[in-house]
């Protein structure tokens, strides 16, 4: 991105946080859209979008080791992805690629490099941005995900109260009974997809709880997740225009500042605060006037809902898949329920919902025996990681009693690690207890369909069949 | 070798046996002490091998690193003895201690 823009981009934030008190958020958004389309006019885009068209990709043995490139987005929906992390891990564990659609970049694929890396914040940065591609062009919404000590460390701990333990306690059994219901609710000995009727339902459901959003809207938060996690030039998502990002958040903006505003009126009616995260926020001294700083209010809120969408979602159908190729672990599984947590832990090393996360090094860094330049792009291959031979035994195989599953990479590590794996976990164990109460089969027929991207690994499509417990 | 005794959070104790050398989350999660996690394998990059040190063993333990610091820092049972339990190496003088686990790892 160059400076100018980047200029622009904080003079935009300061006028729009200097008017938030008289102009509604959703205004702003809006007309920032006009800016950045009167911008473009002018000085075109930053960087031309990034167009993908899928075509085969070779097998990995057939290119020259400069030229493999972990950035195609089609790379795990046809299957390639574990051969060419290995041949990286092998070859070339700390790799770079002069050029690619989304500009040069490093890649790192060994479990200890990735955890080298991710502790190194003061050498490895995640300013501005940790997915691989440019964020939406003149919305530049913060995120703690993407910020450096110490204001890092100061909003995570502001926000992080509504997915600490003790408030899972207070939700866990309103989760199980939303859970419950869905589950009640699913065709029996029927083929359907598991994806939008089980995943998708389930961590709306959740996401509703946990702001206390109003419940039949809850496909919103969904929607604009998926809409900020999919763009062409962010992630080689199938999103090609970004225009639409800011209709999605203003719509966002819109309906948090009225939820924000109700429970401040309801607070002050004298109405007891409840757990969710608006009346968090609203209770600390650091957050009580965030919505005076819409983009970080913005920030906050959307971080909270793209990292507990896709992920969580993913892994509830990366988990049905995983039984289904293995089934002797099915059949362990139902022998012996009490290994639900060890597998939730395997379920989320197997299917690594989130394949990289970026970082930007602040200073030359001496590899693996390669100089990585300040300013450079590095990306930690999660993905690969969880599947280094090194550090696990059979990285390959979905064995739910593993020794050491709890290790797994795919929250991270370091001061960013995951705010929310203890809900994710919460929420993936309840669910298979309450699964194995219900059904004595879940079928998979058919192949299942992945989703286009680099940074998401997920599904669109798993059909599944139910037999439900005589 | 020495005794060491977990105090969980509902009060219940397990005493264990060490050798000196081995780090205090080494030595919970060897002897399957509950309410230990210790995710990162001892890296302090992970937080889940949070220990609040008895008062009066504080000083034995020596002092956390800045990297320790920041990790305790964010989580939300944080006391002021609290340690992370990878970055606590026991030795000899550490006989007798007692550490209590917060009511949930982080
Ligand atoms: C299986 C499910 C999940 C996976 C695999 C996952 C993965 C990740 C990863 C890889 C990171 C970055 C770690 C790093 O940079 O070192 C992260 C950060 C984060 N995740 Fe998750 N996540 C999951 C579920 C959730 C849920 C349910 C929520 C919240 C509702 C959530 C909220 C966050 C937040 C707020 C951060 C930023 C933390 C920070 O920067 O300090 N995640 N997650
Ligand atoms: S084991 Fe991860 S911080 Fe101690």
């Amino acid at each position: 991105m160059s400076t100018q823009f980047q200029a622009i981009e904080v003079i935009q934030t300061k006028v729009v946080n200097a008017t938030s008190k008289v102009v509604p958020m959703h205004w702003q958004i809006r007309a920032l859209k006009q800016v950045v389309k009167a911008k473009k006019k002018i000085f075109g885009p930053r960087r031309p979008i990034p167009e993908f068209l899928e075509a085969p990709i070779p097998d990995v043995s057939t290119l020259a080791i400069e030229d493999i490139d972990l950035s195609n987005p089609f790379l795990y929906r046809q299957d390639q992805w574990r051969a060419y992390y290995k041949r990286l891990r092998d070859e070339a564990p700390v790799h770079y690629l002069k050029n690619s659609p989304f500009g040069p970049f490093w890649s790192v694929t060994r479990f200890e490099d990735i955890l080298f890396v991710d502790k190194s914040h003061e050498l490895f940065s995640s300013e501005p941005l940790i997915v691989l591609g440019d964020s939406p062009e003149g919305l530049p919404v913060e995120m703690f995900i993407a910020m450096d000590p110490p204001k890092h460390d100061v909003q995570r701990r502001s926000v992080q109260g509504v997915v600490a333990p003790q408030n899972l306690k207070e939700m866990e059994g309103l989760i199980r009974v939303r859970t419950g219901e869905v589950l009640d609710s699913l065709p029996r000995n029927k083929v359907f997809n598991w994806v939008p009727t089980v995943s998708k339902e389930l961590t709306g459901r959740m996401l509703a709880t946990l702001l206390d959003f109003p419940y039949e809207e809850r496909d919103k938060l969904i929607d604009w997740s998926d809409r900020l996690s999919g763009t062409a030039a962010g992630t080689g998502g199938e999103i090609a225009d970004d225009e639409n990002l800011f209709d999605a958040a203003a719509d966002m903006a819109w309906s948090f500042s009225k939820l924000w505003r109700d429970k401040e009126a309801r607070r002050v009616a004298g109405e007891a605060p409840s757990f969710d995260l608006m009346s968090l926020l609203q209770s600390s001294k650091d957050t009580e006037d965030l919505i005076n700083r819409p983009m970080e209010f913005i920030g906050n809120l959307a971080l909270l809902i793209v990292g507990g969408n896709d992920t969580t979602r993913n892994s509830m159908s990366g988990g049905v898949l995983a039984l289904n190729q293995f089934p002797e672990q099915f059949a362990n599984l139902k022998a012996k329920p009490e290994l639900i947590p060890n597998m939730v832990s395997e379920i989320i090393r197997w299917q690594t919902p989130l394949a990289h996360m970026r970082r930007v090094a602040t200073q030359d860094v001496e590899l693996r025996g390669q100089t990585i330049k300040k300013g450079d792009r590095v990306l930690m291959w999660y993905a690969s990681g969880n599947r280094d031979e090194r550090k696990f035994e059979n990285p390959d195989d979905f064995i739910i009693d593993r020794e050491g599953a709890r290790n797994h990479i795919a929250f991270g590590y370091g001061i960013h690690r995951c705010m929310g794996n203890r809900l994710a976990e919460l929420q993936l164990r309840i669910l298979w207890e309450e699964l194995l109460k219900r059904f004595e089969h879940i079928e998979v027929v058919g192949e299942p369909e992945r989703v286009q991207s680099n940074f998401v690994r997920g599904y669109s499509k798993l059909m599944v069949k139910l037999t439900a417990k005589s | 070798m020495g005794k060491i005794t977990f105090i969980a959070h509902d009060n219940t104790e397990q005493v264990v046996q060490f050798e000196a050398g081995d780090s205090l989350m080494q030595i919970a999660v060897h002897n399957g002490v509950r309410g230990i996690d210790g995710d990162c394998g001892g890296e302090c990059a992970c937080g889940t091998c949070h220990v609040i040190v008895a008062r009066e063993w504080f000083d034995r333990t020596g002092t956390p690193g800045d990297a320790e610091e920041q990790m305790l820092s964010m989580t939300p049972e944080r006391a002021k003895t609290s340690r992370l339990g990878c970055q606590v190496k026991t030795t000899e003088a550490m006989d007798g201690m007692t550490v209590r686990l917060p009511e949930f790892q982080m």
